[in-house]
């Protein structure tokens, strides 16, 4: 494997530049790269070396985004957690150039202190010494506590 | 499973809901006999919102199994008014009592408490979400009426935020129960129940409704909860919204002369007191059933080895929680 992201869509990659080491999450929805980075509380100001690629065209989605961070490995709860916003990512890590590692993101059963809860009647909203948690579901996610099911707008809980 | 907390309806099996059930009519067949079962008991009586009903009722049952309560006061005068935290209040009572029962405005407060305590912790109501022993009583009142199994029951009135609702609905769907949900559109139960019941029930027994009409005939039980003012923004819409969900004795005419009406109580004015006199009026009966369901609750959570006889003596028809 030498080359980052799949065959089919290198025209594209290249549009993005290539990563010495570090993370390729390739295959995000389009739109949603923003929403992947705040999931990962990289907002930049770290001094992170950051490559997006947002609504590129793709074989398998039709507009994707492409997120590369240099210098960082995501770790597997990091990867798990995405795939709340990006079921269909795929994260390649790369060393010295090369992708050395190519995993999909699996859907965990449980998210913990990643999102706070919608709904303003809920104990975690409050100053409770408590840690946000949400069982994932087939399609949406449902607050541990309060048990409010949320389907659509994942991403505006993430909490950053 | 043995239960350490009581949370939400959602945990009891039907083996756990006929133990505590059968226990209570022991207890209230002969509530000598366990008169001093847990003499030198203390339960923590936490109410961040008034329920001058369900607190005097565990007081009672509590008493009268021979314990006492502690009782955290009125909110204004507790150190709650000083922002303390609901999970150091429930950790300094611990210190306290052998036994905690809650009742909060939050969602999921329960919940949140019962991961902060070792003591058995009694959810009385959390927000919308649960109100379990309300779901226990209620569930004796219609075994005693109406038996559980091969039950048509209407559930009627404000579906959206009523907690007792929530519990009751869950826990029916252990039982060959079919359940119809009248309601005005704006305050039909919430997706989340709604979920959870054809998680539990595929559905099959489940049917929403906005008019009483057409079901009414059909039903074994009647349980209807109150619509409240401040859900509305205008009083005007209040008042044609709740007309419709107001039973009297002229609406009673369609039903079975067997039919048991139910409601957690306090009623305003949905629930017309001439039904008070009929054989049908269940509700005060519903409310007195309090004091054995959560004696034998009680008594059943407090038993250190889980096992709780109406004698005092272990007594494994008495059972303990566990399945
Ligand atoms: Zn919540």
């Amino acid at each position: 494997m030498s080359n980052e992201g799949d065959n089919e869509d290198v025209d594209h990659e290249l549009r993005v530049s290539k990563i010495r080491d570090g993370t390729v999450i390739d295959h995000v929805r389009g739109g949603q790269a923003l929403n992947v980075l705040a999931i990962l509380g990289i907002d930049g100001s770290k001094g992170e070396e950051l490559s997006i690629g947002m609504n590129v065209p793709s074989d398998r989605l039709a507009r994707k985004d492409i997120v590369k961070v240099e210098g960082r490995e995501l770790s597997q709860d990091e990867v798990d957690v995405l795939s709340l916003i990006a079921p269909d990512a795929t994260i390649n890590i790369v060393r010295d150039y090369d992708v050395e590692e190519k995993h999909r993101v699996e859907r965990p059963d449980v998210v913990e202190g990643v999102l706070s809860c919608p709904n303003a009647a809920c104990i975690t909203t409050g100053n409770e010494p408590v840690t946000s948690r949400f069982t994932v579901l087939e399609d949406g996610v449902r607050c541990s506590y309060c048990e409010t099911i949320v389907r659509e707008e994942i991403a505006s809980l993430i909490d950053t | 499973m043995r239960h350490d907390h009581l949370i939400t309806s959602k945990q009891l099996s039907r083996a756990d809901i006929e133990t505590v059930l059968d226990h209570a009519a022991d207890i209230a067949a002969d509530p000598s006999a366990v008169a001093d079962r847990h003499a030198g008991t203390l339960l923590g009586l936490l109410f961040f919102e008034p329920s001058t009903r369900t607190k005097m009722s565990f007081e009672t049952a509590m008493k009268r199994l021979g314990g006492d309560v502690v009782d955290m006061g009125s909110i204004e005068s507790s150190s709650v008014k000083k922002g303390e935290t609901l999970a150091d209040t429930v950790r300094v009572i611990e210190g306290y009592a052998d036994a905690i029962v809650l009742r909060h405005p939050k969602q999921g407060s329960a919940t949140m408490a019962s991961e902060f305590v070792d003591v058995p912790l009694l959810n009385a109501g959390d927000g919308a979400g649960h109100h379990p022993t309300q779901t226990l009583l209620d569930l004796y009142t219609i075994r005693e009426n109406a038996g559980l199994d091969d039950l048509t029951i209407g559930i009627m009135g404000d579906l959206k935020y009523g907690r007792t609702v929530h519990s009751l609905a869950h826990a029916l769907t252990n039982f060959d129960t079919r359940q119809h949900f009248v309601s005005p559109e704006s305050l039909r139960l919430p997706r989340e129940v709604v979920y959870d019941l054809h998680q539990q029930q595929d559905g099959t027994g489940i049917r929403e409704h906005e008019s009483l009409e057409d079901i009414l005939p059909s039903l074994d039980v009647l349980y209807v909860t109150r619509i409240q003012r401040e859900r509305f923004p205008d009083e005007n819409e209040y008042q044609t919204v709740a007309g419709e969900y107001q039973i009297d004795v002229e609406t009673l005419e369609a039903a079975s002369d067997d039919l048991t009406v139910m409601h957690p109580l306090p009623r305003v004015d949905e629930i017309a007191p001439e039904i008070d006199q009929t054989d049908h009026a269940a509700y005060f009966e519903q409310a007195h059933n309090g004091v054995p369901v959560r004696m034998a609750l009680l008594d059943l959570l407090l038993s250190d080895d889980g096992t709780a006889g109406p004698d005092g003596t272990d007594d494994t028809s008495g059972g303990d929680l566990d399945e």
